[in-house]
């Protein structure tokens, strides 16, 4: 899960990394106490997941708690790169910007470790200094188990050749920027820029936290962080009901089991889709091992309550999953739908292998519902959810 | 022969006698692996039975290994437990671990596997979060179903547990050397490359097929490692080309980042060193029957 900006600061300032003082809003006139309560000017920032909000304007310097409603008024609403801008940040202004550093901890996926990165030369997009100056951007390998003393972010600071007047100050940094890290179950903390300022203090400006679900059972403070204005309602309501649910832009619903056979599913129905109007996936639904009939009844209504659903493909390969099961689950979906009210027009092409395929091929074809029809291929059923999806 | 797992493989499973733990020792058993023991301090001494079959609890992995001389550990431990019960593994020093839970947080998998490492990776890590490996009518360490396919010539590595159990049952016919379920997390202990070296080295494999997904970069690695290292034909499946960017797809490791990790990418790089890449599962059984066959 990526946070927000004002979420990142939160954290960051839980655990000891310099930041300024910040408080998040969602009305214009919010601004005007907030930016009182900073001295009476102040930084309005737009709170969006993507970067160069900045350019697209949704970063405004207010000199007094009016020019803050005036500009937080300008921002919220603003569309950048697709994202609307529910919240802005009311910051502290940042004192004199000497210089500016990219700081930050990652997964490296490449070398199963963690990954440092510094640079001197901050405040720009990462992937650019990367890419035209490497020899800028020190990366450094970290050990889960070892972690990074003061001394291991020395070597990390030395290695991005940091000016000696705020190497000290850096690697204190880097020791409460691992902090973060390690206690948030952080994917990624980034700092870009952390800034040498006026005084001689060096300060987190604006960053990025990135966290790993995963971690969630330890982490109980996490829920509160996800942005669930942002989620697409279908995803919403899939999460409420414990499904693993990604809304996609086509008009083939999907249901299947495992991640991978349904990533599978997704292509081979777009594959397909190319001979019939370009039809495409619309969403991905993994109902996972043991699917019940009341998992299959939650997917079913998720994916028939997506009005750009046209047809639906239920891919299903029984491993431990028993199809006759799964069978069963599309049959009393259809039915417990139909009692509550809810009227299926769609159709629903059904392919069944493995544990006990021929029962539950047996289970569809005796139960005989006029919209469900059954196709024993994996590319003949995503033929025919497609062709049915481009004739509606 | 077949890789890291054969009829003389002796298996403890750690977590036993958990509800999933014992509901995959019984399938296990069911496929002829031959279970010496499980793994759980609270019911050290005792003995669970499987249909008639008895299989001893021990305290320790240690415990068990000395007692049994087991060489395998398939991991059923809760993901809040999973990094206690891989170390403990490690400890023990057994020569295979098999994670298969799902859920483990990416900062207790890294630091297992770094434990690994500091210990001079003296224990295989398969997974986490994925099916296990199975080498047809000898052993089953996991989760794959033991009767979709009969023994073969073919390896398999794959990310993903049902599309191994989909390329299993396509090629039901030929049959397989040992499958590998190496596991859709972003940290994972056994590779596809690791795999491409056994299969490479091993004399009952005659094929390989490699099932890859987005997110990473552990196909294009794969790809460098196939030009320069293996010399038996390759075919390959990536899943995910309609994954858009950001998003994670049921798997924890399956997530575009940027334009990293794209199923086109890994596609080409498979194909600039000579795979044959489907572009469906069973399109890419296909390619490997056609090549078996000549």
């Amino acid at each position: 899960m990526d946070l927000f900006e004002y979420q990142a600061r939160d954290l960051f300032a839980k655990h000891g990394v310099p930041v300024l003082a910040g408080e998040v809003i969602d009305t214009p006139e919010a601004a005007r106490e907030a930016t009182e309560r900073l001295g009476g000017k102040s930084v309005v920032k737009a709170q969006v997941k993507v970067g160069g909000r900045g350019k697209a304007g949704g970063v405004k310097l207010a000199a007094t708690p009016d020019e803050a409603v005036a500009r937080a008024t300008d921002i919220l609403g603003m569309d950048i790169k697709g994202h609307t801008v529910h919240k802005v940040m009311i910051a502290e202004t940042a004192p004199e910007i000497l210089e500016e550093y990219y700081v930050s901890y990652l997964l490296d996926r490449t070398n199963r470790t963690f990954l440092a990165m510094a640079s001197v030369q901050g405040g720009m997009d990462i992937e650019e200094v990367a890419e035209k100056t490497p020899e800028a951007l020190a990366k450094v390998p970290v050990d889960s188990n070892e972690g990074v003393t003061i001394e291991k972010a020395r070597q990390i600071v030395a290695q991005a050749k940091f000016p000696e007047a705020v190497a000290e100050k850096v690697a204190e940094v880097m020791v409460t920027l691992w902090d973060t890290f390690v206690a948030e179950d952080a994917l990624l903390v980034e700092v870009n820029p952390l800034a040498k300022v006026a005084s001689g203090d060096i300060l987190a400006l604006d960053g990025k936290v990135s966290l790993d679900a995963n971690a969630d059972f330890r982490q109980p403070e996490h829920e509160a962080l996800e942005d669930k204005d942002a989620a697409n309602p279908l995803e919403a309501a899939a999460k409420a009901k414990g499904l693993n649910y990604v809304k996609l832009d086509g008009e083939v619903g999907i249901i299947g089991n495992g991640a991978g056979l349904v990533m599978s599913t997704l292509d081979v129905v777009a594959y397909a889709g190319e001979a019939h109007n370009n039809v495409k996936p619309a969403n991905f639904l993994d109902i996972g091992g043991g699917a019940s009939a009341e998992v299959m009844a939650n997917g079913l209504e998720i994916i028939l309550g997506d009005p750009d659903v046209k047809s639906v493909f239920v891919n299903v390969f029984g491993g431990i999953t028993a199809c006759d099961e799964v069978a069963n689950g599309i049959v009393q979906a259809l039915a417990l739908l139909k009692s509550k009210g809810e009227e299926v027009t769609k159709p629903l092409v059904v392919r069944l292998d493995g544990n006990n395929a021929e029962l539950g091929r047996k289970i569809l074809s005796d139960a005989n519902h006029p919209l469900v029809q059954r196709v024993d291929t994996m590319d003949g059923a995503a033929d025919k959810a497609a062709e049915l999806a481009a004739a509606k | 022969m077949a890789i890291f797992l054969n009829k003389d493989s002796k298996v403890i499973v750690q977590g036993m006698t958990g509800a999933t733990g014992m509901k995959h020792t019984k399938l296990m058993l069911g496929d002829g692996t031959n279970i010496v023991g499980g793994v759980n301090p609270r019911k050290a001494g005792t003995e669970v039975d499987f249909d008639g079959t008895s299989v001893p609890v021990f305290g320790s992995v240690k415990e068990a290994m000395e007692k049994t001389g087991a060489n395998v550990s398939v991991l059923f431990v809760p993901p809040a437990f999973s990094k206690a019960a891989v170390v403990e593994a490690i400890d023990a020093e057994i020569p295979l671990a098999v994670v298969i839970t799902e859920g483990i947080a990416v900062h207790d998998s890294a630091a297992f596997w770094a434990y690994a490492k500091a210990k001079g990776n003296k224990t295989r890590i398969i997974g986490p979060n994925c099916p296990g490996l199975i080498t047809p009518g000898q052993s089953n360490a996991g989760i794959i179903p033991g009767d979709i396919t009969k023994p073969g010539r073919i390896g398999l590595v794959s990310k993903s547990g049902t599309l191994t159990y989909q390329m299993m049952y396509e090629l039901r016919d030929i049959g397989f050397s040992s499958a590998v379920g190496i596991g859709g997390d972003p940290v994972i202990g056994t590779t596809h490359i690791d795999a491409l070296e056994a299969f490479e080295a091993d004399p009952d494999t005659d094929l390989i097929v490699m099932i890859g997904e987005i997110g990473g970069d552990a196909e294009e690695r794969a790809a460098d490692y196939i030009k320069a290292n293996v010399t038996k034909p390759v075919v390959g499946y990536v899943a995910g080309f309609t994954a858009p960017e950001g998003k994670t797809m049921g798997h924890a490791g399956a997530i575009v980042s940027g334009s990293s990790g794209t199923a086109q990418a890994k596609k080409e790089a498979l194909e600039a060193a000579g795979v044959k890449v489907g572009k469906t599962p069973t399109e890419t059984a296909k390619l490997a029957r056609a090549i078996l066959n000549g």
